[in-house]
């Protein structure tokens, strides 16, 4: 007797197997629910977001600001700073997104996820969504240690959104990045070492803490195409007043081409996963 | 159709029609992992509403086999075919057909047993209000319904196979998977699992499972293939392969041992069929009869009334996994052969 008296079930019969739009936003939906919930029953998950944005601040300011801009007026280091600390803060949200995926992928679950009639790329895009609630928390810290310590906006709430806004997005592209690499690498620590090794030029390389201009030749071209420094130049220029149409489509630009490679190769790369 | 509340029924359209066609076909499914034949030609068919017990040690190839049969990994020669639908061709089908339950249970441990049942409920497309209900009902099935609000991380090692046979019903699967659903289990929640599973397979559930244990394959499986180093080395009705093995052993231990030549003359009047003959072993006083039925039991003590032989002790065991193997192969399990569940045990909490 042949397989096929088997009744399955009325959707498979379909021709058309696509997980239509609705569904595929239900199962994110459910999927990012998940991802909050472990959140929720793990506050710890929630450090890095909640207290880099609070040392980094403090640290530079204390640091380097009075001797950047003489004792007791760390407040003019506060309005250079603080705007390339939220261009940095997704990059170390994204960071995170590494590590989390790697060891999400080592548990059980994940197979179940996977004999399930869901799109693949829904467990992503998931991972995406909760983050950037994640990400969305640090920016709003962030800001708000900035705003403690003197942190003036000199244009507009307009151009203020603007730059949160900028920051996630390009936040969110960079995620792509650590979940291919998390997807790729063996291990949670393999992927920690990687992105340090990334994350320490790319920060330091750039006009986040320092304007380039007193950097060797070298240094700054490097600084000159690296797009976190972009962004921070960006951010900078929106909360400071200053020409902001170059570097924001740059970074947007950055953005785009970012999410365009690595988000296919990410799910393709969940997908042969065995 | 009234139905209590907390029972498992079968969505119409997944109901199998009785009579039975085959729900799992397998045919010369090869996997290899560089020099290691995980798979090397395996055949094999699970009957609709049926229990097929893949037996076999570790390293077998059982675990790859239903990895490749639930779409996580590709043969890389072979077909399956699951409810219909192609491994190779149909995967999204197929996915909707099936329900694994894993060695190592697949839930999240961060969740609530009742998250987790409902996240996995709205992935299966239920409106949040069925979720819910499904979910509830699922607990309340399997137990869990006290323990529905704590995160499934403090569950016990019983109940967190439970929870992960509920969340592999949500879907009402044609077709389930257990593999190795009680390795590392103590003896009181393996048969706690067991119950759970037996309840399933009386509502009709289409099961495959895997297993080292010769005893869970006998409680739960209808029909038995054994597997050893990726290939099917023997396959047959539960019957059928325990008369080959010589089924359990019926241990008479006579209160004077001067009877045991009394014993051995009884049994063998008794004419039991398809078993080898009693033996007497004298060093320890006790009389082992080779049985393959309850049937042949009872009437075996029946006897002993009859003649009025007084008994100290009387018990049956079955053949481990390793007799059974050298029952069939004349060689001891690929494996380690003293893999006991206890060592398993330790394995996974080390």
């Amino acid at each position: 007797m042949s397989a096929a008296t088997i009744t399955a079930p009325a959707k498979a019969h379909s021709a058309d197997t696509r997980i239509p739009l609705r569904s595929h936003l239900r199962h994110i939906g459910a999927l990012a629910r998940r991802n909050l919930l472990a959140i929720k029953q793990d506050p710890e998950s929630m450090f890095d977001a909640v207290l880099m944005p609070i040392i980094f601040t403090l640290m530079f300011v204390y640091v380097f600001g009075g001797a950047m801009f003489g004792k007791g007026h760390q407040e003019q280091y506060v309005n250079y700073l603080v705007p390339g600390l939220l261009a940095m803060t997704g990059l170390n949200i994204a960071m995170a997104v590494g590590t989390g995926i790697n060891e999400d992928f080592r548990k059980g679950i994940m197979d179940r996820f996977r004999t399930m009639p869901i799109a693949r790329s829904s467990v992503l895009i998931a991972k995406i969504v909760s983050e950037l609630f994640r990400l969305m928390v640090a920016v709003a810290i962030q800001l708000g240690m900035g705003f403690a310590l003197g942190l003036e906006v000199k244009t507009s709430v307009l151009h203020l959104f603007a730059a949160i806004g900028l920051s996630i997005v390009f936040g969110a592209s960079l995620m792509w990045i650590f979940i291919l690499l998390g997807l790729t690498m063996k291990t949670a620590q393999a992927v920690q070492g990687v992105a340090m090794l990334v994350l320490m030029p790319l920060q330091f390389g750039s006009s986040i803490f320092a304007p380039t201009n007193s950097m060797p030749g070298w240094l700054k071209s490097f600084a000159d195409y690296n797009p976190l420094a972009n962004l921070a130049d960006a951010s900078r220029n929106l909360l400071q007043g200053g020409p902001v149409a170059h570097s924001v489509w740059l970074t947007l630009a950055w953005a785009v081409g970012i999410t365009v490679i690595t988000a296919p190769l990410a799910v393709a790369r969940f997908r042969n996963k065995t | 159709m009234s139905v209590a509340p907390g029972t498992l029924v079968r969505m119409k359209q997944n109901d199998i029609p009785d009579g039975g066609g085959t729900a799992v076909q397998v045919r010369g499914l090869v996997k290899h992992y560089g020099e290691t034949k995980a798979l090397d030609g395996v055949d094999l068919d699970v009957r609709e509403g049926t229990v097929l017990g893949v037996l076999g040690p570790n390293g077998a190839g059982k675990t790859t086999l239903v990895r490749i049969l639930s779409t996580l990994i590709r043969p890389d020669a072979g077909s399956a075919r699951v409810a219909g639908y192609d491994v190779l061709t149909q995967p999204r089908q197929l996915r909707r057909a099936i329900g694994l339950t894993g060695q190592y249970a697949s839930v999240d441990e961060k969740l609530s047993g009742f998250e987790n049942l409902y996240m996995i409920g709205r992935l299966l497309d239920l409106s949040r209000k069925d979720a819910r209900r499904r979910a509830d009902d699922l607990l309340e099935r399997f137990s869990l319904t006290e323990a529905a609000k704590r995160p499934a991380g403090q569950y016990s090692g019983g109940m967190r196979r439970r929870l992960d046979l509920a969340a592999s019903m949500i879907g009402h699967p044609a077709v389930l998977y257990l593999d190795e659903p009680t390795t590392g289990l103590d003896p009181r929640t393996r048969n706690e699992v067991w119950t759970e599973v037996q309840g399933m397979v009386r509502e009709g559930a289409t099961v495959l499972l895997t297993t080292q244990y010769m005893e869970e394959a006998e409680q739960l499986a209808d029909e038995l293939t054994v597997i050893d180093r990726g290939r099917v080395i023997a396959g047959g009705g539960i019957d059928e392969l325990k008369a080959k093995v010589g089924g359990r052993t019926l241990q008479i231990r006579p209160a004077d041992r001067s009877e045991l030549p009394r014993v051995v003359g009884a049994v063998a009047q008794a004419g039991l069929d398809g078993v080898a003959g009693a033996t007497a072993d004298e060093a320890e006083g006790v009389v082992n009869v080779p049985i393959v039925s309850d049937h042949q039991l009872t009437s075996v003590v029946g006897l002993m009334a009859e003649r009025g032989i007084a008994l100290a002790g009387i018990n049956t065991h079955l053949p481990s996994l390793d007799e059974v193997f050298l029952a069939i192969t004349g060689q001891k399990t690929s494996t380690a052969a003293e893999d006991t569940p206890a060592d398993t045990l330790q394995e996974i909490s080390a």
